[in-house]
């Protein structure tokens, strides 16, 4: 479980996040939600690390996060798994040696050890003989799920995923999200998917939190979100036809 | 403000470089690669410059040398002299300035915009230095073969342009070479070689850690390493050459 308690962040003069606070449910895929703009990108990294929160805590599993010095940051780092938007593989890298890299640095496995988890990992996102490829050789989905297969090597505890649709077709987005919704379940973990992909909501989001310039204006499930009369949602998630649509049957 | 602002964060960041290693059997196969990435790769255009710049000097010098009694032999003598002094670290150390510095800000950079950096953050490895730190310690490895093959060459270069032009004969040459050689010139040759690959290594890893933006600012600081580390190694053979030979 992940707990966010007033959480404030500025850049210079200018708020990004507001007094956000928010818990995190284990074993469930929770989804922040908002316009591009609206402080999401912002709050995942504040609680990853990335950025360094102005006041608030950031509580995984009763510790303090942002309170920790860096040397105790890297070792709940350790047990993060994180899907950037853009994939995020190192390019001078092959598949496997992606995958393998948080095996070699933080193990002390065998090399046949290291590649039956690779094989694994890989065969787990669905992915088979991409060993030797390279980032660049992959389609976009296929790189997420690379690294989503990077991101889980090390049986996390946390996963975050940011934006993992971003250019994504929508069959593609379906396979990711329900990737995402089972590796969460399987391995009981703490999953946090940034996203303004509607389709992910509705197909994955067992709790949603919905940030409007930098403020939480409602948390709830997906199924919560046809029957909110929450007006900033409401013009958020029902902003086409189709979505309005669904609204109304 | 902003120059001192501009060299805390340098040191600061070299802090994070040479914090303690997660795995140093990680770090020492990126070492291995960065030695032929930044050294063997370089041979080449080393190669090249020396033997071009080693015969320049000699014929500048045969040019310049217009007094009969003046002994041929002080051209080799002369371009000897140059080369160990000058030319095999520093003009050498700037050419690579040019071409590694900027192949490892970029490097950084693209990494830094493309989210790789927080990647590595993200596993809990500490980026300033897996990224960096094999790279200094490449550069400051093989840098002294690279002085030492440009001296060699530089000397060659200048032998054949000497003898071909019809300046100095070889055998005049050969002894200008050895007439008063103070091997000190090469020690001091080799110990400016390890401060400016230092220099090249850790400017240009800073200049593209710190990149935020995007391709746009993966150039800028691309060029930013090139002339801030050209800067910084002619400030320092100024210090070096007073703290070393005056």
């Amino acid at each position: 479980m992940i707990e966010i308690k007033n959480l404030n962040k500025s850049f210079g003069n200018k708020p990004i996040l507001k007094d956000i606070s928010v818990v995190f449910e284990r074993g469930k895929a929770n989804l922040i939600i908002g316009q591009s703009g609206s402080g999401k990108t912002v709050l995942l990294k504040c609680i990853v690390g990335l950025h360094n929160a102005d006041s608030g805590e950031i509580i995984y599993d009763g510790i303090i996060f942002n309170k920790l010095n860096s040397k105790e940051k890297r070792e709940i780092r350790r047990q993060i798994g994180m899907l950037f938007q853009g994939g995020a593989l190192f390019d001078s890298n092959t598949v496997e040696e992606n995958i393998m890299f948080p095996l070699d640095m933080f193990t002390d496995m065998g090399l046949e050890e290291k590649k039956e988890r690779v094989d694994f990992c890989l065969k787990r996102v669905t992915l088979i003989n991409v060993n030797k490829l390279y980032p660049a050789e992959l389609s976009g989905g296929m790189q997420k799920r690379v690294a989503i297969a990077r991101a889980i090597a090390l049986k996390p505890r946390y996963l975050f995923c940011d934006e993992p649709n971003s250019g994504l077709d929508p069959k593609s987005s379906i396979v990711i999200d329900n990737l995402i919704k089972e590796i969460t379940e399987e391995l009981n973990i703490t999953t946090i998917v940034n996203t303004h992909d509607m389709n992910s909501v509705m197909e994955i989001g067992k709790k949603v939190v919905f940030i409007y310039e930098g403020e939480k204006a409602w948390e709830g499930s997906n199924k919560d979100i046809l029957e909110s009369d929450n007006k900033l949602l409401n013009d958020f998630v029902f902003a086409t036809n189709l979505t309005r649509r669904l609204k109304k049957v | 403000m902003g120059f001192f602002y501009q060299v805390g964060k340098y040191f600061i960041f070299l802090r994070k470089v040479f914090a303690k290693p997660e795995k140093a059997s990680m770090y020492y196969w990126q070492i291995i690669k960065e030695l032929v990435k930044l050294g063997v790769n370089s041979i080449g255009i080393v190669l090249i410059i020396s033997i071009f710049i080693g015969a320049v000097i000699t014929i500048q010098t045969a040019i310049n040398i217009t007094n009969p009694l003046f002994p041929h032999y002080l051209i080799s003598l002369t371009v000897r002299d140059s080369i160990l002094l000058e030319f095999s670290s520093t003009v050498v150390a700037l050419i690579l300035a040019g071409k590694v510095g900027s192949n490892i800000a970029s490097e950084i950079g693209t990494m830094r915009v493309t989210e790789q950096i927080d990647a590595l953050e993200i596993f809990g490895v500490n980026s300033a230095s897996y990224l960096a730190l094999p790279k200094i310690a490449a550069a400051m490895i093989f840098n002294p073969f690279l002085t030492v093959m440009s001296m060699f060459i530089g000397i060659l270069g200048g032998w054949i342009a000497g003898v071909a032009s019809g300046a100095v004969t070889s055998e005049e040459f050969i002894y200008g070479v050895q007439y008063a050689f103070v091997p000190y010139y090469v020690i001091y040759g080799l110990i400016k070689a390890e401060v400016f690959a230092f220099i090249i290594t850790s400017v240009s890893a800073f200049n593209g850690y710190y990149v935020s933006g995007g391709s746009l600012e993966v150039g800028r600081a691309s060029t930013k390493a090139v002339v801030y580390s050209s800067v910084v190694i002619l400030f320092f053979n100024v210090i070096l050459t007073l703290l070393l030979l005056a």
